[in-house]
């Protein structure tokens, strides 16, 4: 699903953000990526859904090299990749039916399928009922949960999340958590950037660690 | 095909909606587009009336030649017939010099003082009308200097001057518009760039989450160009009412004026094609404003 071979990654004026990463994701596995801030975490999954390009090595998602991919096939690139994010990314002047149906429509999907698929993704992540509600009138979870419902809808093969439980205490965590090991189980392929250690401890999956832009642990299959 | 044309709706009404939620800004837009393109149609359609007015009056205008007295009637009317054969010509009348004096005596009111005159001292005429398309001031002169010539003639009189003036005053008219036109063209380009310019940095935050989602350029671009033709082509139809509106405050004014010149000024009720014209217009500089702060700005958004 996701593979970096000796991937360097150097931002103008900085020191080397990303130094020699080589690893493989394969289909429908499930990972963690874990690491001190400045680790080189952001920019791994800014990587993969091409908002940066490696400056050595090359990347591949879902068999295609994105290493040097034109701006023009990035958006196509996208649809197949469900990404969360730490502060959701909602868009707080629409519903919670808007937000998730957002990609639906970027994609062209038709509206009763729209209807459809935005349904079932509020029904995974427990959320019917909200269609009507307002980011901003929800709970910390629940906001996450709707940026999961989002990342979700389009049935991505592939799901990123970048600390999706860093404002979260720790029972909300764990619960967010099992709700990416459920995609998992249905054949997603899901990598969770994180620093909450003991959290993932406990859930026991491959864990990947850079120390410094050096992919230190994880590198190999589980 | 049939997916391309839905997304258009779906951006059309999307923008559309964005409009109503911020309807005071772009009231106030729309009305600054309208006052900007009000100016310049309003100056054509006087021009136009202007024109159209004149144009009664040159074909009411008259060559008048007065004939040498030793003419007689019937070789008058011989010449009247050949005139009336010339290209451009649309009419000669012979109007006899008794028949002058009859009509003289009939409108001065001096009709006592004439009898005390033995002979009559009012040459014969012969009034020469152009066609009304050919009644421009230099076809006229070199009209006057061939009748001049002609030996029945004594005298050829046409007071042109003031339809030259005319003439010139609505060429300037018609460049001054034309000037003003393009100058509040680009100020409603400019407008509604700007407007457009300030709606994409207001919804930073939608154009970066819709890209990292797999929206296309083209997605994010449609919905502002929509809006910036609706701008204009609401500025548009704005114009198009305060222009009839304020025509329709001058008319009884200018009806008045135009009855001391013995001439019709009637507003004419326009076509659907020119009813249309106004908005469109309005419409196309939007989509160009639009284009331009699109194409300038979006670029830089970028999810980083």
């Amino acid at each position: 699903m996701i593979r970096f071979s000796e991937v360097f990654k150097r931002y103008p004026g900085g020191g080397d953000a990303l130094k020699n990463v080589d690893f493989r994701l394969v289909a429908g596995e499930m990972a963690f990526l874990t690491g001190h801030s400045g680790a080189g975490k952001s920019t791994l999954l800014k990587l993969i859904t091409a908002i940066e390009r490696p400056t050595r090595g090359q990347v591949w998602i879902g068999g295609e090299n994105i290493s040097r991919i034109k701006p023009r096939k990035v958006p196509y690139l996208r649809r197949r990749i469900g990404v969360i994010f730490q502060d959701h990314k909602l868009l707080y002047d629409r519903t919670v039916y808007d937000n998730i149906a957002l990609p639906l429509v970027v994609a062209g999907l038709n509206h009763a399928e729209v209807r459809r698929r935005v349904r079932a993704a509020l029904d995974k992540v427990g959320l019917l009922g909200k269609e009507r509600s307002y980011p901003l009138t929800l709970s910390g979870g629940e906001q996450q949960r709707v940026g999961i419902a989002r990342a979700v809808a389009g049935k991505p093969p592939l799901l990123l999340a970048d600390e999706p439980t860093g404002n979260l205490d720790p029972e909300l965590s764990l619960e967010i958590m099992n709700l990416f090991a459920e995609f998992n189980r249905v054949g997603v392929a899901v990598l969770i950037a994180s620093h909450d250690l003991e959290l993932i401890k406990q859930l026991g999956y491959r864990q990947m660690v850079l120390d410094h832009g050096e992919l230190v642990a994880g590198g190999e299959q589980v | 095909m049939r997916e391309l044309s839905i997304r258009h709706l779906q951006a059309f009404f999307f923008s559309l909606g964005q409009l109503w939620r911020t309807r005071w800004g772009t009231a106030m837009s729309v009305a600054v587009i309208a006052v900007s393109l009000t100016l310049p149609s309003g100056l054509y359609l006087v021009l136009q009336l202007t024109d159209q007015i004149s144009a009664d009056w040159q074909g009411g205008a008259e060559i008048s030649l007065f004939l040498k007295p030793k003419v007689s009637d019937a070789a008058a009317l011989k010449l009247a017939g050949q005139l009336q054969q010339q290209p451009g010509i649309a009419a000669a009348d012979y109007v006899s010099a008794t028949a002058a004096l009859e009509e003289f005596r009939q409108k001065s009111g001096f009709g006592s003082a004439l009898d005390l005159l033995d002979a009559n001292p009012l040459p014969s005429l012969l009034r020469v009308r152009p066609q009304t398309d050919q009644a421009d001031p230099a076809q006229i002169a070199v009209w006057l200097e061939e009748f001049k010539a002609l030996p029945e003639v004594e005298a050829a009189e046409f007071d042109y001057a003031w339809v030259q003036r005319l003439h010139g005053i609505v060429q300037v008219g018609r460049q001054l518009a034309l000037m003003v036109s393009l100058l509040l063209g680009g100020g409603v380009v400019l407008i509604i760039g700007n407007t457009i310019r300030l709606a994409i940095f207001n919804r930073r935050d939608e154009i970066e989450i819709s890209k990292l989602i797999g929206a296309t350029n083209a997605f994010i671009r449609r919905p502002f160009l929509y809006s910036g033709f609706q701008q204009g082509a609401l500025g548009g139809a704005s114009a198009l009412l305060l222009v009839y509106g304020s025509l329709g405050l001058l008319a009884p004014a200018a009806d008045r004026l135009a009855g001391f010149y013995q001439s019709q000024f009637t507003l004419q009720i326009i076509g659907w094609v020119e009813l249309l014209l106004l908005p469109l217009i309005g419409g196309l500089l939007g989509l160009v404003g639009a284009w331009l702060a699109v194409s300038r700005h979006l670029r830089d958004i970028e999810p980083g």
